[in-house]
């Protein structure tokens, strides 16, 4: 199991290294950006000080250097003009539009985001599979129609659509307070219990917005495997013996079933991200998805390209631990891993 | 069921009412044919007609089944025919401002109304000064018939080959025709839509044909050349499929530069929408191309010297080529949906250009939408397209499984 774990880490961490330079490559696509546009006007002006400004700022932030280098820098691998100063140092770099740390810049909305996934994933398992395994085994009756029927609902219905009807209507029809993530009162305090609370409160129908399309899947395919465990002779022959009916039930075919479920979270992860920024985007949750927004706008490139990055890195440990979690679950896994 | 006795017969053969001349006289009152009847003709010719059907016919004759496939395979062919001549439907130009029509509602279409068909009322806006917004009244006395199949407006192009103002329906002489109301420059939001959809419904065909391109080169090659090629192409898949896709088509969209045209940045849009969306493809490709390799068939091609270009070509192309365009045409609603989210976030097509993602970028000001509600009219398309283009997939694919 160690080995297993180890060698998994090591596939995330290459495929982070690999994802990190393509990030850097896309933010630095714009062929201008906010830092070179100020030190053009700035040496445009012709001023000896604004030159040496201009001069300052080429030095600071390494731009008179080569692509490759720039990024070893950003990462932390290399020396910059302060030394190991990067990423992998914990120095995310500065924002030139808004002139702040960017560490400073996306801070609370960080951990919002880490959150709002998580309980989106919570919420995802909790629903989906109840939801399924009822479907399942009342196959072909009201409840199962009824599962199916929500579930093509949520699978067809786009959740930035849905995120504008809620925030429009939200309020209106459960009585929740729909956009943003916590009251105005809260927005500049320290985290305490009142606040905590009223952005759980506030959470909820974010929560659902994402986490629908996705659950409707999860429900289609616990059902179907289900479904087929279902039928094999030794769920009878449980039966014949006088297994009681949630037993012959929960006991194995459910941990069958549990497998893909378990396992899709890999399919599960990324769209759950990207829908997690857009819902952001259109009902204005201080997450990271709107300053990533701001920040693609204004071409501040350490601010995106950090953001970039820090939404694959959820998204490959997430990926880690349903391998991980599937590694526990599932003994052929730990094996047929040992053998290769 | 060789003519078994009369008594067999009776209890349970459904063709029992017309079969065998003879047992006639047993049931008065009904119509019998005189003609010679075997049991067996109809079940041979059903089960000839069955063998030697190609499997063209096979697939439509599974697919005609599924009644919401079919369905929304029609309404996806009426719209796509529609987008060349959408100006034609559109009672207005696009951008055609009206001042006088800022936020006007829907409006009261009566269907006969003193001896004419289909009638409006011409509506006059005044502010209102107490809330500031414009308050619409109709005049009910003076029913405007609409004008059918003349001239109106300004012109719209058909394909860039000739303009030309004629239309289908034209507002009435001195009055409005605001099927679903007006946006905030006074533009009719129903020719909108269909305008609109030129943009928002092509993005997904050109996304969906450059994705499936790459997807087949590369999926291809890694299938049947195998070896270090093929682990290249599946550390890229796995790379790109563990990425937000959007995030990075944010990224990707924010790198196109501001001073394009209209019709580069839509090509440019399609072609960050497509270059995301291959992963999927390649890998069932790739999948395909691994069993089918050792089929027999594909061994004696190759025993007989056939060309590498021949053996996939014309011998493992058409085993999954069908496959791919059901699993393709899922894919298009996703780009349709990344279309629209670019458009709406202000990262995707830029004004002038007219497309759903655009027009909902109007609704996501909470108040405007709060007091003009078919700002989102946009929205229900969108829902129809993907729901469409979801049911005639899973349509597709149930047909082209011959295990089903």
């Amino acid at each position: 199991m160690a080995a297993y774990a180890l060698r998994r880490f090591w596939t995330m961490l290459w495929t982070l290294l690999l994802v990190s330079m393509l990030i850097f490559w896309i933010v630095n696509l714009p062929p201008g950006d906010v830092l070179t546009n100020q030190i053009q006007q700035l040496q445009a002006s012709g001023e000896a000080a604004s030159v040496s400004k201009a001069r300052f700022l080429m030095q600071e932030y390494a731009l008179d250097k080569p692509m490759w280098e720039q990024y070893l820098i950003w990462m932390g691998f290399w020396p910059g003009p302060h030394g190991f100063s990067g990423i992998l140092q914990g120095d995310l770099g500065w924002s030139f539009e808004l002139d702040k740390p960017v560490g400073e810049v996306v801070g609370e909305a960080l951990w919002m985001t880490i959150a709002l996934n998580a309980f989106a994933i919570v919420f995802v398992y909790l629903v989906a599979l109840p939801l399924g395994a009822i479907a399942a085994v009342k196959a072909n009756t009201w409840v199962d129609y009824l599962a199916t029927f929500v579930g093509y609902i949520g699978l067809a219905t786009p959740n930035f659509l849905l995120a504008l009807i809620l925030y429009h209507k939200g309020a209106q029809w459960f009585g929740l307070p729909v956009g943003g993530l916590m009251d105005k009162q809260y927005a500049d305090q320290p985290m305490s219990f009142a606040k905590l609370g009223d952005i759980l409160v506030h959470m909820i129908v974010p929560i659902i917005v994402i986490g629908t399309s996705g659950m409707a899947a999860m429900v289609r395919r616990l059902r179907a495997n289900l479904l087929d465990e279902l039928g094999k002779p030794y769920v009878t022959t449980a039966r014949a013996k006088g297994v009681s009916r949630v037993n012959t039930v929960v006991k194995y075919p459910l941990r069958m079933a549990l497998n893909p479920f378990v396992a899709d979270i890999g399919n599960l992860l990324p769209s759950l991200v990207s829908g997690s920024v857009l819902v952001s985007l259109v009902m204005g949750l201080q997450t990271i998805g709107p300053i990533l927004l701001s920040a693609l706008r204004s071409q501040d490139y350490f601010l995106s390209g950090f953001i970039l990055l820090f939404v694959s890195v959820l998204t490959l440990a997430g990926m880690l631990v349903s391998d991980l979690l599937l590694a526990v679950l599932d003994p052929r896994i730990r094996f047929s891993g040992r053998r290769r | 069921m060789t003519g078994g006795d009369d008594s067999d017969r009776q209890a349970g053969d459904p063709h029992a009412l017309g079969g065998g001349g003879g047992d006639l006289g047993r049931r008065p009152g009904h119509w019998i044919s005189d003609e010679p009847w075997d049991a067996e003709t109809d079940l041979q010719a059903l089960d000839r007609k069955d063998l030697d059907a190609s499997t063209t016919t096979l697939i439509w004759r599974r697919f005609k089944r599924n009644k919401l496939a079919v369905l929304s395979g029609l309404f996806l062919l009426i719209m796509y025919l529609m987008l060349p001549v959408a100006g034609f439907f559109a009672p207005y130009h696009p951008q055609a401002r009206n001042t006088d029509a800022i936020y006007a509602p829907p409006q009261e279409i009566d269907i006969f109304t003193a001896g004419h068909f289909l009638v409006t009322y011409p509506t006059v806006s005044e502010i209102d000064m107490a809330t500031f917004q414009p308050k619409f009244t109709a005049d009910y006395d003076d029913p405007r018939p609409l004008r059918w199949l003349t001239s109106c407006g300004d012109p719209w192009s058909f394909l860039g080959l000739g303009e030309t103002a004629f239309r289908l329906i034209c507002p009435p002489e001195g009055s409005d025709l605001y099927l679903i109301g007006a946006d905030r420059l006074g533009r009719d939001i129903f020719s909108r839509l269909l305008h609109g959809a030129q943009l928002s419904l092509t993005v997904g065909l050109i996304g969906v044909t450059i994705s499936f391109g790459i997807g087949m080169v590369l999926g291809g090659f890694a299938g049947y050349f195998g070896g270090w090629l093929d682990a290249a192409v599946q550390r890229s898949i796995e790379i790109i499929r563990s990425m937000p896709e959007l995030p990075i088509w944010l990224a990707l969209s924010a790198a196109i530069p501001a001073n394009w045209g209209p019709v580069a940045v839509f090509f440019m849009i399609s072609v960050i929408l497509g270059l995301l969306d291959w992963p999927g493809l390649a890998r069932a490709v790739r999948s395909k191309f691994l069993s089918l390799r050792e089929e027999d068939y594909v061994r004696a091609a190759e025993l007989m010297g056939a060309s590498t270009t021949r053996i996939v070509g014309s011998h493992m192309m058409p085993n999954f080529m069908s496959h791919l365009v059901a699993s393709a045409t899922l894919s298009i609603p996703t780009m349709i949906l990344g279309e629209t989210a670019l458009s709406l976030l202000g990262l995707g097509l830029r004004p002038p250009a007219v497309s759903w993602g655009l027009m909902l970028n109007d609704a996501l000001d909470l108040t405007a939408v709060e007091i003009y509600p078919w700002l989102l009219a946009p929205m229900i398309p969108v829902i129809l397209v993907v729901l469409a283009f979801n049911f005639l997939g899973d349509g597709l694919r149930d047909a082209l499984d011959p295990y089903s």
